[in-house]
């Protein structure tokens, strides 16, 4: 087999997790509300979504719990930022540490249990097509609908009227609920939506990046999806180009060191990081686009008045 | 007025009532108090999970005699620092660090403390109250080298290091040398993920040794991820730390554990009896038990498992040791004559690729 293909296989599913959850964010930093709290729903998702498929055999139910559980925390943290005003990185940062405690209370007998890897899916005729077919077509039902959240995040964000009202309201909250827009519904709803793409992305992390669970599992990827939000200037898909970047060049450097490359792996292991802000900083070098771009509102509370 | 004369007496009698009893009656009832610092949750399946089923055997061994506490999830910072003084402070006489980043913290706290004893695992430094122990772990990859070199098709092994450290590195070099004691024709490829706990990071390093070539992968960090990666690639793997056959049962051929009880339970009787010395530094291999093999993958051959089995009972005898000459670095030049074993000090501050491992270390 061509050793490219097992190397592009290894990026996509490195960065699909990342999609989904930095996706979502994308969303809420739109509607100017700032979550730091992905990491502690990516590990909740993570948990529910293995409970889950191991308790019914299904993947599906596996995700869809994974996707409640990651609303649920979420709905918590819109509870106190957008209902009691509370300081929002303050919040997000008490969710991640508490989805942490709280994910490894739940998941304490689960921890040692295998479950099935969610299979790849084999599209007739496609899939066969050499090379082409094993580079594109050989993945689980996750990644591509990953393709799909990001067409449709897209869609919504750029060409769509309630699309355009949540940016209206990241924007300028006080003018949007002056022309009779909810912020505070629109943004219950963003939260909500950036819960349920974290924990879709910590399930696909126990189901399929490692089907198990073990605490902390998600080391670390959810602060890397928040930074890939800034990075990509709150564009979805520069959000995605950084996100297959990180997956690719982290392959990458694996694969360079079991060529026994002679560079340090101190740097390698830098490289991912160090090559998605040089590129993404390079995609946005005006400095005045990511002002533009950044949300006027992003995370501070918003009282009406009236 | 009177009342608070009364009240004064009476606290006065029962200072007094207290200091009294306390040198008679408290002392022999207290048990002693033993704290475990982890690096990890409990549930890590590996590392911390012995360390804690460690101190589950030696409360059990010493009943109510002993009161044992653990703080688990300590970074290797300036917060363990804090963690070390806090149980210090509450009364714990014998604290053991479980990791190797503990180094410094310890050093500053044990200075303060001079009365509590400090253990640190895998740690260079000792001090009048610090003792530090470490595993054989060498002994254990080196047998690991023994069931893999039999078991390759493709005279290729793998191994997932977290961090370029000589006691990491130790390993990688032990298993190739037991490879090569049985298939000269072994060579292994090494990856280093700088991380002990990255369970995609691992997957993915497994992933690519395996499409490498590599068809018998031990790894060096902490998480099952390369056992799955191995059992659905159809390849062969090893655990750490802890069994994780539950993760591949056709994958994991072996793989090394630790059992720290027997250790835990030694020092704490020292500390009850009063010979416990500081300054010491104990290494425990497969002979006392602090290192044992996983259990064996049916799958292996009967002749593959004598050959393991004697070179296991020879390392027990002392007859083998796994850094015994002659020993060649990646370039050819030789490092341990024939005959000798490394000195201590090479062992030590081992930084170099023994002949059969493709690369160089990373610097």
């Amino acid at each position: 087999m061509n050793p490219l293909v097992p190397m592009i296989a290894s990026t996509v599913v490195a960065a699909t997790p990342l999609i989904y959850a930095a996706l979502g964010e994308t969303v809420v930093e739109r509607s100017g509300v700032l979550n730091l709290g992905i990491e502690g729903m990516m590990l909740i998702g993570a948990v529910a979504g293995f409970a889950a498929t191991r308790g019914s055999g299904s993947d599906t139910v596996g995700f869809i719990a994974a996707a409640a559980a990651g609303v649920a925390l979420s709905l918590v943290f819109g509870f106190l930022t957008l209902n009691l005003q509370t300081n929002q990185v303050a919040t997000g940062l008490a969710l991640t540490l508490f989805g942490i405690g709280l994910s490894a209370f739940v998941g304490h007998d689960l921890a040692g249990l295998p479950v099935d890897r969610l299979a790849p899916i084999k599209i007739p005729g496609l899939s066969s097509i050499p090379i082409l077919g094993d580079l594109l077509f050989h993945y689980d039902i996750m990644v591509y609908l990953s393709i799909a959240l990001f067409l449709g995040v897209q869609w919504f964000l750029t060409k769509s009227r309630p699309g355009l009202t949540l940016r209206a309201i990241g924007e300028s909250p006080a003018v949007a609920h002056a022309i009779g827009k909810s912020v505070l519904k629109t943004r219950y709803l963003a939260v909500a939506f950036g819960g349920a793409t974290a924990g879709i992305a910590g399930a696909y992390l126990s189901l399929v990046q490692t089907p198990m669970w073990v605490e902390g599992m998600s080391a670390g990827k959810g602060w890397i999806a928040l930074a890939l939000v800034v990075f990509g200037t709150w564009k979805p898909a520069r959000v995605v180009i950084g996100a297959y970047l990180f997956g690719g060049v982290t392959q990458f450097q694996l694969f360079a060191q079991g060529f026994g490359l002679p560079i340090p792996t101190e740097f390698l292991s830098m490289l991912p990081y160090a090559a998605t802000i040089i590129v993404l900083v390079i995609i946005c070098r005006d400095p005045k686009t990511i002002l533009l771009n950044q949300p006027a509102s992003l995370g501070h509370s918003f009282h009406s008045a009236a | 007025m009177k009342l608070s004369k009364t009240l004064k007496s009476l606290s006065l009698c029962i200072a007094a009532g207290l200091t009294v009893m306390a040198p008679a009656g408290g002392f022999a009832a207290e048990p002693l108090k033993v704290a475990f610092v982890y690096l990890g949750p409990r549930g890590d399946g590996g590392w911390t999970q012995q360390h804690d089923m460690g101190r589950l055997g030696l409360e059990k061994a010493m009943g109510d005699k002993i009161k044992t506490t653990f703080v688990e999830n300590v970074p290797e910072t300036a917060d363990s620092e804090r963690v070390f003084r806090q149980l210090a402070s509450d009364g714990y006489t014998l604290i053991f660090a479980t990791s190797f980043g503990y180094m410094e913290p310890l050093q500053k706290v044990a200075k303060l403390f001079p009365n509590v004893k400090f253990e640190h695992v895998n740690g260079f430094k000792t001090a009048a109250n610090i003792v530090v122990y470490e595993p054989r772990f060498e002994e254990g990859f080196y047998l690991i080298g023994v069931l893999a070199g039999q078991m390759t098709k493709s005279n290729t092994l793998g191994f997932i290091g977290s961090f370029p450290i000589p006691s990491v590195i130790r390993n990688v070099n032990s298993m190739t040398l037991g490879a090569q004691a049985v298939n000269p024709k072994v060579k292994t490829k090494a990856i280093w993920v700088n991380t002990w706990y990255d369970p995609g990071k691992e997957r993915q390093a497994a992933d690519t040794l395996i499409a490498q070539g590599a068809d018998n992968v031990a790894q060096n960090t902490d998480s099952p991820a390369s056992i799955q990666a191995a059992q659905e690639k159809g390849t062969y793997a090893f655990s750490i730390d802890a069994d994780m056959s539950s993760f591949g049962k056709k994958a994991q051929l072996s793989g090394t554990t630790e059992d720290w009880s027997g250790y835990y339970i030694a020092e704490t009787k020292k500390v009850m009896d009063g010979s416990w010395t500081g300054n010491r530094h104990t290494r425990w291999g497969i002979k006392e038990g602090m290192v044992v093999m996983a259990p064996l993958n049916p799958e292996i051959p009967p002749a593959a498992v004598k050959v393991f089995e004697d070179k296991k009972a020879a390392i027990v005898s002392g007859a083998l040791n796994p850094f015994g000459g002659p020993i060649k670095d990646n370039t050819g030049k030789e490092m341990v004559a024939a005959g000798a074993t490394m000195p201590e000090a090479m062992f030590g501050s081992l930084n170099w690729y023994v002949e059969g491992i493709d690369g160089s270390v990373p610097k």
